[in-house]
């Protein structure tokens, strides 16, 4: 299990070079977006359309915070399942998005997509919500702001701490981790 | 007769939906230490410390421990010499889940319809089970349940024949395919027995006991340790990216049934088991 400290955007060497199990700690910026908000992107690709930011090199974080209380950057902020976001992403890794944060395995798709163009799928803490919050600095809603919880938000983190969970040459925690402490 | 206000009850809920979100249960936070201690996954060691830190900075911060602050649960033991004064009982409670979850900024999950999906924009309703009881006792469990555990709860009308073997099959398995998705390390707990919806309702149920606390019937005492081993030698671990400690708890609630019938149930509780009780 290597450490790394990576800023985003993300290049594709860095990526490269991270393991499953590696752990990370990242900084800069990252963007948030869920089921609704993913949909909406994937459609603008569609039609050829601009999206709200540039994906290239980015990370997208799959969370619906809690509602900011007074004084703080952000509310409760921890990973919700990744899997529902499955169907959407080849299309964003294609248009130049390196990594993902969520909770859960990817399926077989992303892997593929993860592999060809060179983008890792980390895992934070589900339930690490209030620890997470913390790290996060700054955030923005820059598109779709009448999904509420579910808006994109432009997020600046400090120090986040994640997992690879599944690298860019198909190596997977998930399976390789219980296998190994299966009695 | 003895008679609640009304109002009190809106104020305690209002109070216990903010507290069970904002501070994790002492025996929750004893087993998450203990599974630290015992963890051998490097990776399953630092998610449990940030677990412990995660509860720390909620209570202190008073922030909610998950920002999944679930759909509102409600267990009510309702003495049949109580009356409810100035109000009535489901509003009273809707009012403080309202109110909890505005004042504490929790985050609103609960749509008013499952198909139109448009959010109710207050956490209202709560799902609320009473069972009335004699003498005058008013003892009120809010459960704020979460939708990643939620969603692996499974139910399974097993035939007699299956008998005990068939229970522990179903409750391994179901551990092992929910994998990371319930945010191990989980609570488990299984209804047996009944019909159909009350072994559902026994298994999350099961779920308000005190971690470290014994079944009264020697036999589940037993088979709940037994099925702790078990389901910690999936290798599931914590946030299922291998490891030994998966769960931290198997509760049983056994309920009589029907001759042809062997119902059984499931229901996951994140580490995040969150609740906590009044007696009015
Ligand atoms: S399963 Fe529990 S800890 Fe995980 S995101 Fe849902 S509520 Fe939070």
């Amino acid at each position: 299990m290597a450490e790394y400290s990576l800023k985003t955007p993300l290049e594709e060497k860095d990526v490269r070079k991270l393991v499953a199990g590696d752990k990370v700690s990242l900084s800069g910026i990252v963007y948030t977006a869920r089921d609704a908000a993913h949909k909406r992107l994937v459609e603008l690709l569609e039609q050829g359309k601009e999206l709200p930011m540039s994906l290239e090199g980015q990370i997208i974080y799959y969370v619906g915070p809690a509602p900011t209380p007074p004084g703080k950057a952000i509310g409760s902020a921890g990973p919700t399942t990744s899997y529902r976001m499955d169907p959407y992403t080849p299309a964003l890794i294609e248009n130049g998005l390196k990594g993902m944060i969520g909770k859960g395995e990817r399926n077989e798709k992303v892997v593929d997509a993860m592999k060809e163009h060179g983008a890792v799928y980390f895992a934070a803490t589900g339930g690490a919500a209030a620890l997470i919050s913390k790290r996060i600095t700054g955030a923005e809603v820059i598109a779709y702001e009448d999904l509420g919880a579910e808006a994109i938000r432009e997020l600046t983190v400090e120090d986040f701490p994640v997992i690879v969970a599944q690298d860019s040459s198909g190596g997977n925690i998930y399976t390789e981790g219980q296998k190994k402490y299966r009695k | 007769m003895k008679e609640i206000d009304a109002a009190k009850i809106t104020k305690e809920v209002a109070r216990l939906c903010m507290e069970a979100n904002f501070e994790l249960g002492e025996d929750v936070l004893k087993a998450i230490e203990e599974g630290f201690e015992k963890e051998e996954s490097p990776v399953g060691k630092e998610i449990l410390r940030q677990l412990l830190e995660n509860a720390e900075i909620a209570k202190t911060e008073r922030m909610p421990i998950c920002q999944d602050t679930g759909l509102t649960v409600i267990f009510l033991e309702l003495g049949q010499d109580v009356r409810i004064m100035g109000g009535d009982l489901e509003t009273a409670i809707n009012e403080g889940v309202r109110k909890g979850y505005t004042e504490g900024y929790l985050r609103k999950s609960v749509l008013g319809d499952p198909l139109e999906r448009v959010n109710t924009g207050d956490n209202t309703p709560a799902v609320i089970h009473t069972k009335i009881v004699p003498g005058d006792v008013f003892r009120m469990y809010v459960v704020p349940k979460g939708g990643g555990s939620e969603n692996m709860s499974r139910v399974a009308m097993l035939k007699p024949a299956d008998g005990v073997d068939g229970v522990k099959e179903f409750v391994i398995e179901s551990v092992r395919t929910a994998s990371a998705n319930p945010c191990p390390p989980v609570v488990v707990g299984v209804g047996v027995g009944g019909t159909f919806e009350q072994c559902a309702i026994n298994s999350k149920r099961a779920l308000l006991r005190e971690i470290g606390s014994e079944h009264p019937n020697p036999f589940y005492s037993e088979l709940e340790k037994e099925l702790l081993v078990k389901v910690n030698e999936l290798g599931v671990g914590p946030q299922g990216l291998g490891g030994i400690v998966t769960a931290l708890a198997v509760f049983i609630e056994a309920a009589p049934c029907h001759i042809a019938s062997l119902p059984v149930a499931l229901n996951l509780n994140c580490h995040a088991a969150r609740h906590k009780m009044v007696e009015l």
